[in-house]
Parts: structure tokens; sequence; C-alpha cells
């Protein structure tokens, strides 16, 4: 345990060493900063990977509405991400794919006050562009000798779509069942699979590549997304003013923009 | 294990005296010592976190968990599939290495390594790009035969061939440079064709080098993750080895994940242990 303490420690010290110039600056800024009336200093994010793009957007715009703020990401899968948070690596604020990731921070006491769903994600049906085997709803995934990836019913993912299938009774051999949605995406860009279920939002992002077809069964298998302030945040007034921001009339559009749906 | 290999080059050698026993019980340097034991402790203490974070309590009952064995003996088949395709055609391109001297050897030697150096996820995509439904050579397999290879466990077999080869080339060059020319030469004197040379002359000679690489082999196909799960996919009983359940379990049961690898650990290491014992230290 201590080893891995010390090695969290020595990530966490990366991470601030890549980070401590901006951190500085903050002192330098002129006291006009500090009449915005927002937050100030260094806030930590540690959000789920699927909000790596929105997220950066957000980030940006937080710093320029809140001058003297510097909003620094970790974006990785939300069960890792839970792991560290649970193994003391600082961060303010803590943004997770599932209610059930989160749980794992929360039951463990590092929570502070309750979570708040800020966005919901759907699974869509990935296909390559153009739909050339001419998919249009989940029982057509079914069809002989169609290849369908779907994620592992560990990760978020896997869980939605197990949900959808039993909810369209629709029975599916899948020919893999991929680690995270990016590695069932990807499966299809490359050709190997000719559908994977996947969330609106990772469609969206490759839309060069895939098309993405909805299916009304999705709706029994919503993907809350829950965002919350960290016990030990060394910064909490910052990290109260992020949420505060992406739950607002610009953090919305940027997240709706990305395909993500109001809670 | 390589060190084994460079024991047995050295005992090889047509010197009849055998060398100084005596230099082994001289008092050992300090220098040397400290950075030993250090290296030794890096190595090994990551292993005693796993021994004391185990779930020792429940240990029977996940362990009998209808997931686990299938894993596990799929991991044990496609690493030893594995490792036989890289014998049987590893072992004559070191051969070629070290032996045969042909224009370009430099650079066919240094791509030979480019699986160490290549990420395995890296790996695994150029492995699609070849092998895949739409890949150069996969298409073609497809049109042809109707063999698709991803998503298989031939495709498995493939991944991990490819990510431990080299470490069986290295080890059997290495052993191929280090024994002595001679004996080859004196075979071929007797009128022994290059085949038969090969066959009944080269091969003995370097064969604790070859089972020395052949354990490499199979130790590094045996943790094969990344070309795997991208190349192979992940699907029960199919193509999901014990490192892509660990991966997986680690999503949602960290005790899960402990005790899948402990069991991969102890498996991998009785194993070793036997073979060194059987096979390579007694040549």
């Amino acid at each position: 345990m201590k080893i891995r303490n010390a090695l969290a420690a020595l990530t966490v010290s990366g991470l601030l060493l890549l980070t401590g110039c901006g951190s500085d600056s903050d002192g330098d800024t002129p006291a006009g900063g500090a009449a915005s009336g927002g937050s100030s200093g260094a806030v930590t994010v540690f959000a789920a990977a699927s909000l790596t793009e929105s997220f950066t957007t957000i980030g940006k715009d937080f710093e320029t509405a809140n001058p003297g703020t510097k909003v620094t990401f970790n974006f990785a899968g939300s069960a890792a991400l839970a792991t560290q948070i649970n193994q003391g690596a600082p961060a303010d604020v803590f943004a997770a794919a599932s209610p059930k990731t989160l749980a794992t921070v929360t039951d463990a006491g590092n929570g502070d006050g309750t979570a708040t769903t800020f966005v919901k994600n759907q699974l869509v049906i990935a296909v390559a562009k153009g739909n050339p085997k001419g998919i249009k709803a989940l029982a057509d995934l079914t069809k002989p000798g169609l290849k369908v990836a779907l994620c592992a019913e560990q990760v978020p993912c896997g869980a939605a779509a197990t949900k959808a299938l039993a909810t369209a009774k629709v029975k599916l051999t899948p020919v893999t069942l991929e680690q995270d949605v990016k590695g069932a995406l990807s499966k299809v860009k490359l050709g190997e699979v000719d559908a994977a279920l996947v969330y609106r939002t990772d469609a969206k992002a490759a839309a060069t590549d895939v098309d993405g077809i909805e299916f009304p069964e999705s709706a029994s298998a919503i993907n809350d997304y829950p965002i919350i302030v960290l016990k030990n945040a060394p910064n909490k007034t910052g990290a109260q003013a992020f949420i505060a921001y992406v739950q607002s009339e610009q953090g919305k559009a940027v997240l709706t923009a990305a395909g993500f749906q109001a809670p | 294990m390589t060190l084994d290999s460079d024991e047995h080059a050295g005992v090889v050698r047509p010197d009849p005296v055998p060398p100084s026993r005596r230099s082994r019980h001289r008092r050992v340097p300090v220098a040397l010592l400290i950075p030993a034991g250090l290296g030794l402790a890096f190595l090994v203490l990551p292993l005693a976190g796993l021994l004391i974070r185990a779930p020792w309590t429940t240990l029977p009952q996940r362990l009998a968990e209808p997931g686990v064995l299938t894993a596990l003996r799929l991991s044990l088949q496609t690493a030893t599939l594995a490792t036989l395709l890289c014998l049987a055609l590893g072992v004559p391109l070191a051969w070629l290495l070290a032996r045969v001297e042909f224009p370009g050897r430099r650079l066919v030697r240094a791509l030979v390594t480019v699986p160490l150096v290549l990420p395995p996820v890296v790996g695994g995509i150029a492995l699609l790009l070849v092998f895949g439904r739409r890949g150069i050579l996969g298409a073609w397999l497809d049109r042809a035969f109707g063999i698709t290879l991803p998503f298989t466990t031939t495709g498995v077999v493939i991944a991990e061939a490819f990510v431990a080869m080299p470490f069986l080339i290295i080890a059997v060059e290495g052993a191929l440079r280090g024994a002595d020319t001679r004996y080859e030469e004196a075979a071929a004197t007797l009128g022994a064709r290059r085949w038969t040379t090969f066959t009944h002359v080269t091969l003995p000679l370097v064969a604790p080098g070859i089972a020395a690489g052949a354990v490499l082999c199979w130790a590094r196909a045996l943790g094969e993750f990344g070309a795997t799960i991208t190349f192979a996919g992940n699907f029960p009983g199919r193509t999901q080895t014990m490192p892509l359940a660990v991966y997986l379990a680690l999503e949602t049961d960290l005790d899960a994940a402990i005790v899948l690898s402990l069991i991969l650990l102890v498996v991998s290491v009785t194993i070793l242990a036997a073979l060194r014992d059987k096979w390579i230290t007694s040549p």
C-alpha cells in the first residue's frame, strides 16, 4: 500500500511539475483579476475519457471567464480515475461516465456533498460511412455473416448495450467484447466489424469515418454522467466554480454540440 | 535466462579445461552487490505487493469461477502454439542472420527487433492492416479461402508470435554466433552437406540457446496483452487470454484482478522452473 501511495504521489508530482508554471504565474495576476469575483488558482479535474473534447473546450472557456484560474485535466477511463482518487491523488473535481463508478469514490468517503448528473449519453449503432450493410435497427445486427463488436459488460458502454439488447429482446453473438468504447469504435473504423454499439458522442466525434444510427431501445439504457467536488480537494472554491460553469448555459452548449443530452 | 545461454555458449568451447570454479567463490565487490540487490528488490517488490494485497480468504471460490480456467487454458495453449510457430520460423531466420553473409544483413537484423520497440497496441493495428478483413493479405485470404484471422484463436497465436519472436531470434542468434564454427567446418570437411551439418551439428550445439530463447518467447507470449486485444479482440473461450481477463476484471473488481494475476504468475513460474531444471541447465 505504501508503495502504491508513493507511486501515486510520484505520478501526481509529475503532473504538478507539468502544470507548476501555470500556478506560479497566478500570483502575478494583476489585482483586477480578483475583482472578477470568480475563483482563482489551479483546479484539477479528473474526467472520463469520453469528455475529453468537450471538457477541454469548457476548461478554456472557464479560464477566460475567470482570469487567474488554470484548469488541469486528467482524462482516463472512469474506473482508473476512481482508483487514483481513492489512492490519494489530489484532485478537485471528478466527472465519471457512470454513477456506479462515482459511487466507488463516495463509498470510500472521498466525495464532498452529493453528486449531480450534468449530462446523459445514449447508445447508437456505429456503422461504416454510408451504411453499406443497410442496418436500420437493433434486430438487423443478428443478420447472418454480420460481425458486431460490443463493449465488455464490465465497462459502462457494455452494461448499457446489454440492457438495450435485453429491452429489444435481441439475442446477439458479438465477435469481440472490447475493453472500452474507443476500442469498439476503432474496429468499425478499420472495417473489421460491420457494426458496434457505441455512445452517440463517440460516433459524432468519428463522423468522418462512421455513421451513427439511432435506435429506440437505447432509451432504456441511458448513461448518466455525475460530477462531484472531492473531499480532499486543494481548491474547493475553484472546484465548485468549475462545476457551476459546466452546468451553465455556455457549458451546456458545448456538451450538447458534442452529442450529449441534457439531464 | 540469457545468462544461461551465455554460460552454455561458454561451456561449448572445444577448450578441454573447464573454466575455474574458484573464481565464483571469491569476495564479491560491494560496488556490484549493492546495485544487484537494488535490482532484485525492484523486480521482486511489485510481486510482494500483489501477494500482500491478495484477498486470501475468498481465493478458493474465486479460483473456482468458470471463466478463470477457460482463460488460463486458452493462455497456455496459445502461448505454446505461438512458441512452436516462432521456433519453426525463428530458428532458421536466426541461423541465416548468424551464418550467411548477404547484403542488407544489418538492416534485416534491425528489422527483426522492430516488434520489441513497437508498442504492442501499434503492433496489433499493424497486424490488422495486413491480416485484417481489409488488410493487404487478409482481404485475399478472405476472398480466396474464406479465412479471417481477427477475432479467432489463430489470431491470438499470430499476435503473440509477432510480439514474442524477436526474443527467440536474438537468443538463438547470440548462441549461434557464440558457438564455435570449427565443428561445422569439420563436418563440412568430412563431406556433410549444409543441411546435415545444420541438423546434426549446429542444432545440438546451440540447443541450450534455443531452449532459453523458447522459454523467453513463451513467457512473453503468455503475458501478451496489447497486440492480442487489438488484433484478436476479446471473447471468452475464444480470444480472452488471462492478461485480457485481468484487465477487464480491473474495471470492476481489483481483488479479482489480483487473483487472476497471481494464478497466471504461479502457473508460469512453476512451468518455467520445471523446464529450467529438466531441460535448460542439463543440456
